[in-house]
């Protein structure tokens, strides 16, 4: 009996044990995990179940992390680099700051990322590829930067894509206009948000055949790399299928021509009624103050298919006075979107000018990518790509978006401008006027189209 | 777009864009002609003839003031150079001339952005060369028609400053023999300072009286310098009626070139000098043996 009682007992004391045991087990758990965040929670199931990854998790411990950018100060595109750069630092400073416009993109943020604060490693690309990607990789090696962004140029683009597949880091390009950043050059790891060559051809190409009527001559001025080649053949395809208008000459320039005066000749002498500048950056205020002083723009009709920040201040003049441009934005956009109207209020406030298309394609790109970590809950580079390939709707600052999960191209509108004669201009920044807003969904070709193979996640 | 009237066209075209680069190559190959400097800096010294007039027409309104001071600006810059850095380095190996003139042409870059920005500035052509001027055959800006003649003037009066004056048979036998120049007694160092001076002078009057043609920025210098490279290795190295017949030839071979595909107008650039440097090492007028 005792022995009975004695068994039972000690039978008793080991279910309490482990009850207990388990209780107490149970508790310590528990309050180990509400002693971590749960960024960290979810970062050590992450790094438990994947291995380390390009920068990451080294990229994400601390309280900090670094992105990469590199950008155009120097050279044919300095002016725009440094807008775009503008861009970034301030959705740098909404995001590491909790701003009300940052939460409207991204709600889920609340000071940082995943409260983590971003430092930026800013870097001069020239618009060289060599040089961005020698930038991007020691931010890497150096900085373990958990995000590559920055380009005025598409070859940096395309340069930029490759290496954020090869080295596994998130890269969002900056300007970037060619067909193949998110064409025949798409990568896993790459997303765009800006408008290009295509989108921008099919939605300035209705418009001219309006204006303009149909069967007309038209010339071509074309920076020669990728952004040139293919923003020139999306608009002459349009043209000629749907308009019968013939390509009389197109003269390919190399990037920072120092005159333009040879291929003006032959625009001059080829008979042309319309010229299509594809030009960017001084090369295209260059040829354009140029083809004044030859006479070319009292004979024939400019277009610029893809606006370029500052050209009409640059190029001066009234020059651009009734000239139709494609763009990603425009500032009195603000009359329509109350997020353009916040960001440019913010941007005003902290730079002193109204934000240009470089400017906001470099905040939202940073909101959004704010947006993905967030919602992924993690760095790690495959939860975060896949979070951007769910291809949900979120906000812009010129309405909703979303990113195609086939080739990593942002579903966005594309806006038709028309230059304004000084006299027409209500400030010194009331340059452009918006004609149309053209939604983005009918003018991008099939994801495959142009040959978009995204690659692998690890 | 091969026809006759195009042909003519850019062939007068080719002339004018030779003239501008002759001028500009002039101060580059008397510079390393003389002292054996090779002045990466010569393109920042072009742009900073731009800047210098830019700065002085928006004071004074006034063209012929903005070339002056563009002009003499760049000279005595250049003269500041010569007697601060540059001496120092004659007897040094010439990748540590490279690299200084590459460093003060990076710092003149960066000195002007940081004043003016990137943002491109403009100078207008005078009244009297504005408008553009039907040549028959084509239509051509009149300021780039004034600008043929202002470098020909520019080009006679260096001519004879180095080929009619005391000084410029100095020179010239500087080019030729600077050791023995020295040996006779002539304070050859004054001369380099001097020459420094007049070929920085010809890259500033070429930045300024440019400036109406293309508009100026912190880095025009840039891809004028290679250029100007081309047409000294083409004219032969410290020789000025190689530098102008080089710069002519540059101006044509552009100019030509993009009649038939614009795409390899620099190509042939390229090409052209290749095939001097395989056929002629020396260029077309230069001196074997001379450094």
């Amino acid at each position: 009996m005792t022995d009975r009682k004695s068994s039972i007992s000690s039978s008793l004391s080991r279910r309490a044990l482990l009850r207990s045991a388990a209780v107490t087990g149970a508790g310590i758990g528990a309050m180990s995990i509400s002693s971590i965040s749960g960024f960290e929670f979810v970062s050590r199931v992450a790094a438990a179940e994947n291995p380390p990854i390009g920068t990451w998790p080294e990229g994400s411990k601390g309280s900090t992390i670094y992105v990469s950018i590199s950008v155009p100060r120097t050279g044919a595109y300095a002016v725009q680099g440094e807008d775009e750069l503008k861009g970034w630092e301030l959705a740098i400073e909404h995001i590491n700051e909790g701003h009300e416009l940052l939460r409207k993109i991204s709600p889920k943020t609340k000071k940082g990322v995943l409260g983590k604060q971003i430092k930026a490693v800013v870097t001069d690309s020239g618009a060289k590829p060599n040089q961005a990607v020698q930038a991007h990789q020691r931010a890497i090696t150096e900085n373990k930067a958990v995000m590559l962004t920055g380009s005025t140029s598409s070859a940096v683009a395309v340069a930029a894509n490759k290496l954020a597949q090869r080295e596994h880091v998130l890269y969002l390009a900056g300007i970037s206009g060619s067909n193949d950043t998110t064409g025949k050059d798409c990568v896993r790891y790459g997303f765009r948000q800006n408008f290009y060559g295509e989108t921008a051809a099919n939605a300035i190409g209705p418009v001219l055949v309006k204006q303009f009527g149909k069967n007309k001559k038209m010339a071509f001025m074309t920076p020669d790399y990728t952004y040139g080649h293919t923003v020139t053949k999306s608009v002459n395809d349009y043209l000629t299928k749907n308009a019968g208008w013939t390509q009389v000459t197109n003269q390919v320039s190399p990037l920072g021509a120092p005159d333009f005066s040879s291929y003006l000749l032959n625009i001059a002498n080829s008979g042309a009624e319309v010229l299509i500048n594809v030009n960017w950056g001084r090369d295209a205020v260059l040829s354009i103050q140029q083809a004044q002083k030859f006479g070319i723009l009292d004979k024939m009709k400019l277009v610029v298919p893809y606006q370029i920040p500052f050209l009409a201040r640059e190029v001066g003049n009234g020059l651009l006075a009734g000239v139709y441009a494609a763009t990603d934005y425009w500032w009195t956009l603000e009359d329509k979107y109350p997020l353009a109207k916040m960001f440019n209020e913010a941007f005003v406030k902290k730079y002193g000018y109204h934000p240009e298309w470089g400017a906001e394609n470099a905040y939202i790109s940073f909101a959004h990518w704010a947006r993905m970590v967030e919602e992924a809950g993690t760095f790690y580079p495959p939860a975060v790509i896949k979070t951007y390939e769910k291809g949900e709707t979120i906000p812009s600052l010129v309405g909703d978006v979303k990113y195609r999960p086939e080739d990593h191209q942002c579903v966005r509108p594309v806006f038709i401008v028309k230059g304004k004669a000084p006299k027409e201009m209500k400030n010194k920044e009331d340059f452009w006027e918006v004609v149309e807003t053209i939604p983005g969904e009918g003018l991008m070709q099939k994801p495959d189209a142009f040959g978009c193979k995204l690659g692998d996640y690890t | 777009m091969i026809n006759w009237a195009n042909f003519v066209s850019q062939a007068f075209n080719g002339l004018v864009l030779g003239a501008l680069l002759a001028l500009i190559s002039s101060g580059l190959t008397i510079i390393y002609g003389t002292l054996g400097v090779l002045n990466l800096a010569h393109g920042a010294m072009f742009m900073l003839g731009g800047y210098a007039g830019y700065v002085a027409y928006n004071y004074t309104g006034s063209f012929i003031v903005a070339v002056a001071v563009g002009a003499l600006f760049v000279m005595l810059v250049g003269v500041v150079m010569e007697r601060v850095i540059i001496r120092h380095f004659y007897s040094r190996p010439p990748e540590d001339q490279l690299l200084v003139t590459f460093g003060i042409s990076i710092c003149m870059v960066e000195i002007v952005r940081f004043f003016f920005g990137s943002l491109s500035q403009t100078v207008p052509a005078p009244a009297v060369f504005s408008g553009i001027t039907s040549l028959g055959f084509m239509f051509y800006p009149t300021y780039r028609l004034a600008l043929v003649g202002i470098i020909a003037i520019a080009l006679l009066v260096l001519f004879l400053v180095l080929y009619r004056t005391r000084i410029g048979m100095i020179v010239r036998a500087g080019i030729e023999d600077s050791l023995m120049v020295d040996s006779l007694g002539i304070n050859v160092y004054r001369i380099f300072m001097l020459v420094f001076g007049i070929g920085a002078m010809a890259a500033g009057f070429a930045g300024i009286v440019n400036a109406p043609v293309v508009s100026i920025t912190p880095d025009m210098g840039e891809s004028i310098l290679v250029q100007t490279f081309v047409v000294v290795v083409i004219g032969g190295v410290g020789s000025f009626p190689g530098a102008v017949i080089g710069g002519l030839i540059a101006g044509e071979i552009i100019s030509l070139t993009s009649m038939v595909n614009p795409g390899y107008a620099y190509v042939m650039l390229f090409a052209a000098m290749t095939v001097v440097l395989v056929l002629r090492p020396y260029g077309l007028l230069g001196t074997q043996g001379r450094e």
